[in-house]
């Protein structure tokens, strides 16, 4: 009996953590700051299969395109999916097949053969991780349609499986916030000022890590007279950069300018800066730059406390359908594709942004 | 002289308490101004105020730990989860269900209660699982572990929940005109109440004695189920707590990231305290110290500008030597060494 339960509490078990499994694989584009998935909103799900009947697929000009999305995971990829819905719309002559596959990959490859079956124009696909796509690109690939991904990167041995990838620069990211810095200085006439930096990375070896601190020290080579004092990982999140700044602040007493590499990361370090009794942001005495541009951030802009913010950008959309319609003009595309991204600081009106913003 | 040493070093707290010292030596050596704490806006302010600081969660969790460890010779590993759990039902009864708020929806104190009420009650259902129906602790509490933060994100929507009122932030920093940051005073109260509580009455003997034989003390009319329910329930109980406190240091809720990875540091602060994972005998002296060297570590890590990417390695290598430092193993060698010495001397004086 004793081991009867036992053995249906592990069967349990193991189906959660599974489940748990699923949703945390892949860095998402907009950094470990994200909230991961739980949600099993079944009335999001539209399953591809019974969306509709196949014969409509093909009727009429409009290009059909098929999404196979992560999931809800948090506003960034909420912002995504929307940006997808209010571009391939009947208006601009598409029609768009959403699957939403709750981040699994088995969804994921089962929401492609449909659109294979159903004979799409075009798949999209927003990977939930990087491997593990072959087989079923090399079925599109047959099939002849195109495949295009959105954000993350597919790990395959052959390029040709997929036309193209949209997403963000992380490294661009870097180089926007080293600009708008060396701008904001020159500004305040501190341009040929000795400047000391400090950077709260993201979790280490996170693309998103990798990219923004590549693309910072890009520009930090420019500028002889920035010094970076040092550089440790707040892990993408509000404790830990909080803690990571507490260290920062007792070791160096003249900090100018604070990087964090996500928002998360600048709440906590706002937070331990005052605590240490010094003030920061536009009236401040430090500088604080973080990326990602989250509603907090623009709230925390709006109080005074952060500089400014980096985007990453998850319209996608529009994107999309300019490497459609080249591909339908028969233009080959370029293979990489970064979509814009812009920036946001405290001489920009922040509250008619916000309002506009959809993330 | 050796005599005294001799007492010294067989004292059951002296190796966990050399252990720490000599990571805060290392700071000694490398940055003399370590040990300087001065007052900065009425609060303390200092790299070792840093320490007693952030390290205040994990004493509150290595306390419970240790009583689980004692009773049931296994290791709840929810305890993270759990705080998670706890983070976000507080902010979502403060914000009234919104994702963030600027006054709160109902009092604090409900939030408060909330929170550790949740935390008692998931540790009631790993007790249940492990002293009633006898599941082993680790498989037990794995349902917590995974389940866990899949509820604190059902409980705020995937998003992280914000509660942006100053009052909420005072658990996590300090309390108005008082100088000592506040997470250490909580900590020092569950520590000298669970202290209290275990040695004013026979429950920390009990403890013991069902962790060393659970039969036995079955047959001396203790009852073993109800010890070890009750631990894993007040493990959860302190969980919950070092939920709130890690939830008011960034008054918010982040499901995905409060209490990841605590559960590893819980065990590991038992078992660097000098106690056996094994159960039985405990000291709750030998966690705390054990928690504050593994802040301390990493705060030291901090301070000597290692880069993030190394961290890691030397926090490895600091715990195999102080693991090391403690097994029976090494304590034989060190014997069989100093038997030989011993015994040299004496053949020398014989000759």
């Amino acid at each position: 009996m004793k081991k009867k339960v036992l053995s249906a509490l592990l069967i349990a078990a193991m189906a959660l953590s599974m489940t748990a499994c699923g949703s945390g694989n892949g860095d998402s584009g907009s950094s470990g700051g994200d909230s991961a998935p739980v949600s099993d909103d079944a009335e999001d799900t539209e399953d591809a299969e019974d969306a509709e009947p196949a014969g409509d697929a093909d009727s009429g000009d409009l290009i059909t395109v098929g999404y196979a999305q992560v999931g809800a995971e948090s506003d960034w990829r909420t912002a995504n999916t929307e940006s997808f819905k209010s571009t391939f719309t009947e208006e601009n002559g598409y029609k768009l097949i959403f699957d939403d596959a709750q981040q699994k990959q088995e969804n994921q490859i089962k929401a492609i053969r449909s659109f294979i079956q159903q004979e799409v124009d075009y798949i999209v696909v927003a990977p939930v991780v990087e491997t593990g796509w072959e087989t079923v690109l090399e079925e599109a690939k047959e099939a002849g349609i195109p495949v295009i991904l959105s954000d993350r990167m597919m790990d395959v041995s052959d390029d040709s499986l997929f036309e193209a990838w949209v997403g963000g620069n992380f490294v661009q990211e870097g180089e926007t916030c080293g600009d708008w810095i060396a701008e904001y200085l020159e500004d305040q006439g501190r341009g040929d000022e000795e400047i000391n930096m400090v950077t709260i990375q993201g979790t280490i070896g996170a693309s998103a890590q990798v990219g923004r601190t590549e693309g910072m020290a890009n520009k930090l080579k420019e500028h002889s007279n920035w010094k970076m004092l040092d550089m440790q990982s707040g892990e993408f999140t509000q404790a830990k950069g909080q803690e990571v700044m507490e260290s920062f602040l007792k070791s160096y007493d003249d900090i100018d300018v604070v990087i964090c590499e996500n928002d998360n990361e600048a709440f906590g370090a706002i937070d331990a800066i005052k605590a240490a009794g010094k003030s920061c942001g536009p009236d401040g005495d430090i500088i604080v730059v973080s990326f990602d541009s989250v509603k907090a951030a623009f709230e925390s802009m709006i109080a005074g406390d952060l500089n400014a913010t980096f985007e990453c950008n998850p319209l996608h959309g529009p994107r999309v359908a300019e490497i459609i319609q080249k591909l339908e003009a028969g233009e080959s595309v370029d293979k990489i594709q970064y979509v814009d991204e812009s920036y946001f600081d405290t001489s920009m009106d922040l509250e008619s942004i916000l309002e506009e913003r959809a993330y | 002289m050796n005599k005294t040493l001799k007492t010294i070093t067989s004292k059951r707290l002296f190796l966990p308490i050399f252990c720490l010292i000599l990571v805060l030596l290392i700071n000694l050596v490398t940055r003399p101004d370590f040990f300087s704490i001065e007052i900065r806006d009425g609060v303390l302010y200092g790299f070792l105020i840093d320490i007693i600081n952030r390290a205040s969660e994990l004493v509150i969790l290595a306390v419970g730990m240790t009583l689980v460890v004692s009773a049931s010779a296994g290791t709840d590993i929810s305890v993270g989860a759990i705080m998670a759990v706890s983070a976000a039902v507080c902010c979502n009864v403060l914000t009234g269900g919104e994702r963030a708020a600027t006054e709160y929806a109902s009092p604090l104190i409900l939030g408060f209660f909330a929170a550790i009420l949740v935390g008692t009650l998931i540790g009631c259902f790993n007790g249940v699982l492990v002293a009633k129906l006898n599941i082993q602790p680790m498989v037990a509490t794995l349902i917590m572990f995974t389940a866990g933060r899949g509820i604190a994100q059902l409980i705020t929507d995937g998003q992280i929940t914000y509660v942006r009122v100053d009052s909420y932030k005072t658990l996590g920093s300090s309390f108005p005109g008082f100088p000592v940051p506040a997470p250490f005073i909580v900590s020092i109260v569950v520590v000298a109440a669970t202290v209290l509580l275990l040695n004013k009455t026979a429950l920390g003997m009990y403890i013991q004695s069902v962790g060393i034989n659970k039969k036995a003390s079955g047959l001396t009319g203790i009852k073993a189920v109800m010890i070890i329910f009750l631990t894993y329930a007040y493990c959860g109980f302190c969980s919950g707590l070092s939920g709130l406190i890690a939830s008011s240091r960034i008054y918010s809720a982040d499901a995905n990231n409060i209490g990841l990875n605590m559960e590893l540091d819980a065990i590991l602060a038992v078992a660097i305290g000098g106690n056996s994972l094994g159960g039985g005998r405990f000291s709750i002296a030998g966690s705390v110290i054990g928690a504050y060297t593994i802040q301390a570590l990493t705060t030291t890590l901090y301070a000597m500008h290692v880069s993030s990417d190394q961290i890691p390695v030397y926090k490895a290598i600091v715990v195999v030597i102080i693991v090391t430092l403690q097994s029976p193993g090494f304590a034989r060698m060190r014997k069989a060494i100093a038997q030989k010495k011993a015994g040299a001397a004496e053949g020398k004086e014989a000759a």
